[in-house]
């Protein structure tokens, strides 16, 4: 999950970005772990979070098998049920969440079901802190992201690294973000079409649609 | 990777979906070409895209005439319209891409999907990074360059000079013929991957030393790298050791992961050896 702590962006852009995860120890706390990661879930799932993920499938996900009306009508609502059912085998699940208060109440709710499992929060450093201090808990460890090293010049514009960092393992690529970001203020999709398309990219289920709606839609206001 | 050229239709929706900008349509042969030294088997156009299965004469004719009246028509772009992607058996040492880009592939060294392992994210259950210590994630490659294995050596022998320790359980530090110099297989030093995670741990009074490593390294190789620092918070949450550090060293952060601190050691052997 350290494809969750690099994204780009100042701490203010991460407001509406919030992911707790859960992840059990092999050999401590893997007994039981996929019913629990099931529990899990459905807590997240009752707080209206922006994606979820079992670590093989988001709620926005590729079709294997696309009818050619969906040019016209194609669905981007997010599979919940899904996500829940497919969690086979112990792993990380996570649930995304557009804001701070959701994350809490998700936490509170995560505590209270005391499922033995690690659960952690990736945010900006003081969002996560409140979080922990808002339920009443203390955090035990943190791990700071000190941002992508690029003395080769490598690395395209912060619109662009916004929107494809938020797949930590790399499948939302430069230029597929770009070309969103291009149909966006071309007129030619919506921002939140733009966003379920990247977001089914992310096979972990932890890119945030909604950071990414919001990003597309300020960038469409402006030139890079 | 192959696309299988009797189905493609050159529409090209799958050039921006590489993360390495690996694939292109080859005019020669009007179909679109994987470059397979830059291809990390990451599987983003296979698995990312949606597919339909429409028949490739009947598209390309379509797609003839449209192209012939200048008409400018809106796939779906992130669509395969003919299922072209064909993700093909692989072998040592080419497997190792696959192994290490592909976000859905286990490591046998970790036992967890991922380039990395449970970090401090399991610390409350897993102790690996204790008060005074620190904990270091360095990833090369992401987001969007890649990485070659020779790449890594270079830090990783760097590293090796300094006072730390390779997390065992780490699939890099797995593929180490000699952890004490940090040398990796010489089979795989050529391969390309879309990320790698380097972990060790020292004490808080190495962070100086090896962040600069890091950062001398990094300019030696053609890559990006992204650090991510650990360490264990006090009784009531705080860090005083390690974030005023990173501030002296004149390091900004915006973003961390936190654990919680609510996990416990359930599994019934543990609770009775405990």
């Amino acid at each position: 999950m350290t494809n969750t702590l690099h994204r780009y962006g100042k701490a203010a852009s991460f407001d509406d970005d919030y992911i707790v995860f859960c992840i059990p120890s092999p050999g401590r706390n893997d007994e039981g772990a996929v019913e629990k990661q099931k529990q899990f879930l459905r807590i997240c799932a009752r707080h209206d979070p922006a994606n979820m993920g079992n670590g093989n499938r988001g709620s926005f996900k590729p079709e294997r098998r696309l009818n050619p009306t969906a040019h016209w009508r194609r669905g981007a609502d997010p599979d919940w049920e899904g996500v829940i059912a497919e969690v086979k085998k112990p792993g990380t699940a996570a649930a995304v969440f557009d804001s701070r208060e959701k994350a809490e109440a998700c936490l509170r709710d995560v505590i209270e079901a005391d499922l033995g499992l690690s659960v952690n929060i990736s945010a900006s450093v003081e969002g996560a802190q409140e979080v922990a201090e808002c339920c009443g808990i203390h955090r035990h460890s943190v791990e700071y992201s000190l941002g992508f090293a690029d003395p080769h010049d490598h690395l395209p514009n912060s619109q662009i690294l916004q929107l494809s960092t938020m797949c930590g393992h790399g499948m939302v690529s430069f230029n597929m973000a770009r070309k969103m970001l291009d149909m966006v203020r071309e007129g030619r999709r919506a921002p939140e079409q733009a966003a379920a398309t990247l977001a089914r990219f992310c096979p972990c289920g932890v890119y945030n649609p909604d950071r990414a709606k919001r990003l597309l839609e300020e960038a469409r206001r402006r030139t890079a | 990777m192959l696309i299988n050229p009797d189905k493609c239709v050159a529409c090209a929706n799958c050039v921006p979906v590489c993360p390495m900008g690996a694939i292109y349509v080859d005019p020669a042969v009007n179909r679109a070409t994987i470059n397979q030294d830059e291809c990390v088997e990451c599987g983003a156009c296979f698995r990312g895209m949606s597919q339909e299965h429409l028949n490739p004469t009947m598209v390309r004719t379509v797609r003839a005439l449209a192209k012939f009246f200048r008409f400018r028509f809106e796939p779906e772009p992130d669509v395969c319209p003919t299922a072209a992607f064909e993700m093909n058996e692989l072998a040592m040492p080419r497997l190792i891409r696959r192994v290490f880009s592909d976000p859905v592939v286990e490591h046998k060294s970790t036992g967890i999907k991922g380039r990395g392992t449970e970090e401090v994210k399991t610390n409350d259950v897993n102790p690996r990074v204790g008060i005074g210590e620190v904990g270091y994630t360095i990833e090369f490659g992401r987001p969007g360059v890649g990485v070659r294995f020779r790449d890594i050596q270079e830090m990783t022998r760097a590293l090796a000079k300094l006072d730390i320790v390779f997390e065992a359980k780490n699939p890099i530090s797995h593929l180490m013929t000699d952890k004490s110099s940090g040398t990796l297989r010489a089979d795989i030093l050529d391969e390309k991957i879309l990320s790698g995670i380097v972990e060790i741990r020292s004490a808080l009074d190495r962070v100086e030393a090896v962040c600069e490593t890091v950062s001398a390294v990094n300019e030696r190789i053609d890559t990006v790298t992204a650090v991510g620092i650990s360490t264990r918070c006090g009784e009531q949450g705080e860090d005083k050791s390690l974030a005023p550090l990173l501030a002296d060293l004149g390091f900004a952060y915006e973003r961390a992961k936190t654990n919680m601190g609510i996990g416990r050691v359930t599994n019934t052997q543990q609770k009775e050896a405990a």
